[in-house]
């Protein structure tokens, strides 16, 4: 296979190819393997590769193959995992020195599933520590180089694996998201990124930083792919309490459904500020939605302003908790130089976390400590409710809402990294659906003069993601992802 | 809102983490500017808002807690594979009492 053959694949093409003799799973591994691995130096997206896991998976597809088994929907097919997503006996750092050496002993229910349809996994995706950052500039292992513009960022915090779907590495990949770390990646790369409903995809192995809003996610360089891959991991696990019994719908049966007459509301809040090449290409990606028959109405969602605020106070708090387990005594790091247990635990944190994670961890623990409880974090819960109630009350007068994913294209590297509070606020377009918990996901919609891709953010009902991918597969076939 | 250095250092103490002391001025500019940015949230009245404390839909009646069966566990040999040192079975940390 030529590079440019495995840069393009898809699902469809991959299963065709195995199916036609074309190649074997072992040979496409291989193959996909060896172009990831010397394409990786230009970006920085994969933290590791798992070679000898990758064959092992393709060897169970082409004997399924050739028993005349049923190998999978995803049989076959070239897989990222983001490096928050554990993986059992693959190293898994979350992108901090803190779990460098950190070998899971057993694998989230996301990566069983995806392995149980055929998946291959090449390897491990960069990111933010923690998944804590917007720009994937926070990972203790460098950044991330965004393939369509080498000089700026991915996004973040799942930026390697937008990256490498981008760049070819891997046909689809697995990404988290807790306040937009997959739909703002996706969008600075030009690939499609989901954050399914929260509950829909187990939360199981993938490790926590704000559990009231983690989510795990497909990222694709198209609207089926994604689909597919979020079929393969969604549905309930006795794993994790959180994962929803909703049946899992056929989306892919339902992809190609009608959208004319649909109603898709705009939120004034998310436009008014908007004058950035951005909001262009997003004018023009609406301008796609009427012509596809879409109503578009103008809707409010007046909670948008504090959404921002309310979020860092949760997502904080939370992490602040979660991020209290790596404390030296279980996993790998412990500070060299502690006499005392008390000294031990406040080394290995100081000298493991980076200064994302330590000011996370620090404003977490200031808005719960005695005394501001009240004020910040029971505060921002009940803000958490008016701003998921702005999103039920729009859902009664429309089906959809379409927005922007981010205020603007690819930055540069290094150009936000020193004041922390402007990178949180470019997080704006984003949280507000994790708060709310509802689908939500992000579709290339052109391109600035520049060439930088711009993504238009679409979210539905709560596990309406069959409406999100008819309403984002119709925009796509209309040519809305290259306008 | 201003944040002392004092209070960094006691929030730190709090979370169990060792600052140096440039991270400690560091924090008290940054943290007292992002929670001046979150006082905004008192702009709201909130007093008859239940606080969401997760996310809820609607949805059927399920039964959540699984039967009570024996099941695999990891041994405590993988369990302590990652730990920085272990032995007979156990975490070891530094020693706890004095005699």
């Amino acid at each position: 296979m030529t590079a440019a053959e495995i840069r393009s694949l898809t699902v469809e093409q991959v299963r065709q190819g195995l199916t036609a003799g074309r190649f074997s799973a072992v040979e496409l591994a291989e193959a996909a393997l060896a172009f990831a691995q010397a394409e990786n130096p230009k970006t920085n997206a994969y933290l590791h590769f798992c070679p000898e896991r990758a064959l092992e998976a393709a060897r169970r597809v082409d004997e399924k193959l050739a028993a005349g088994e049923d190998p999978g929907p995803l049989a076959g097919v070239p897989v990222a995992v983001k490096d928050v997503i554990l993986t059992k006996g693959v190293r898994t750092s979350c992108g901090s020195r803190l779990l460098e050496r950190y070998v899971p002993p057993y694998d989230a229910t996301a990566v069983i599933r995806l392995e149980q349809a055929g998946g291959v996994i090449l390897g491990k995706t960069n990111c933010d520590e923690f998944a804590m950052g917007s720009s994937n500039e926070n990972s203790a292992f460098g950044p991330v180089r965004n393939p369509v513009a080498p000089d700026r960022v991915p996004g973040g915090s799942s930026g390697g694996s937008a990256a490498v779907v981008a760049q070819g590495t891997a046909v689809v990949a697995l990404g988290s998201d807790t306040g937009g770390s997959i739909r703002q990646p996706a969008s600075f790369c030009g690939v499609v990124g989901v954050t399914p409903t929260y509950g829909r995809v187990s939360r199981y192995g993938l490790v926590a930083f704000a559990s009231s809003l983690d989510h795990i996610g497909p990222f694709a360089r198209n609207v089926r792919d994604a689909a597919l891959l979020l079929q393969v991991i969604a549905g309930r696990d006795p794993m994790d309490s959180t994962s929803a019994f909703a049946p899992v719908p056929d989306y892919l049966a339902m992809l190609d459904g009608e959208v004319g007459g649909l109603k898709v509301g705009l939120p004034r809040e998310y436009f008014k500020d908007l004058t950035s090449e951005s909001g262009e290409c997003i004018s023009r990606g609406i301008e796609t939605l009427k012509r596809l028959g879409c109503q578009i109405r103008e809707i409010s969602l007046p909670h948008t302003d504090y959404a921002i605020a309310c979020y860092y106070i949760i997502c904080t708090a939370e992490a602040s908790s979660n991020l209290a387990r790596y404390d030296g005594v279980r996993y790998t790091r412990r500070s060299a130089h502690s006499e005392t247990l008390s000294d031990m635990y406040r080394n290995s944190r100081g000298e493991g976390f980076g200064a994302e994670c330590k000011r996370r961890i620090m404003l977490g623990t200031y808005v719960l400590s005695a005394g501001y409880y009240d004020a910040y974090y029971l505060k921002a819960q009940k803000v958490r409710t008016l701003i998921a109630r702005d999103f039920s009350e729009a859902f009664r007068e429309v089906d959809a809402i379409v927005t922007p994913v981010s205020p603007f294209p690819a930055f540069k590297l290094g150009e936000k990294i020193a004041d922390p509070l402007a990178m949180y606020l470019s997080d704006i377009y984003t949280i507000t659906g994790s708060l709310a918990g509802i689908p939500c996901m992000s579709v290339p919609c052109g391109r600035t003069r520049q060439g930088l891709p711009v993504g238009m953010q679409i979210l539905t009902r709560h596990f309406d993601e069959t409406g999100m991918f008819r309403l984002a597969h119709a925009f796509e076939q209309a040519g809305g992802f290259d306008l | 809102m201003k944040i002392s250095e004092d209070e960094v250092r006691y929030v730190a103490d709090l979370a169990n983490l060792r600052l140096t002391e440039q991270e400690v001025a560091r924090m008290s500019a940054e943290l007292g500017a992002i929670l001046t940015y979150m006082d905004k949230l008192n702009e709201l009245d909130t007093r008859e808002v239940e606080p969401m404390a997760q996310v809820l839909y609607e949805a059927e009646e399920t039964a959540t807690l699984r039967e009570d069966r024996e099941g695999a566990t990891l041994g405590s040999e993988a369990a302590l594979a990652n730990a920085p040192l272990a032995g007979a079975g156990h975490f070891k940390v530094p020693k706890v009492i004095e005699r």
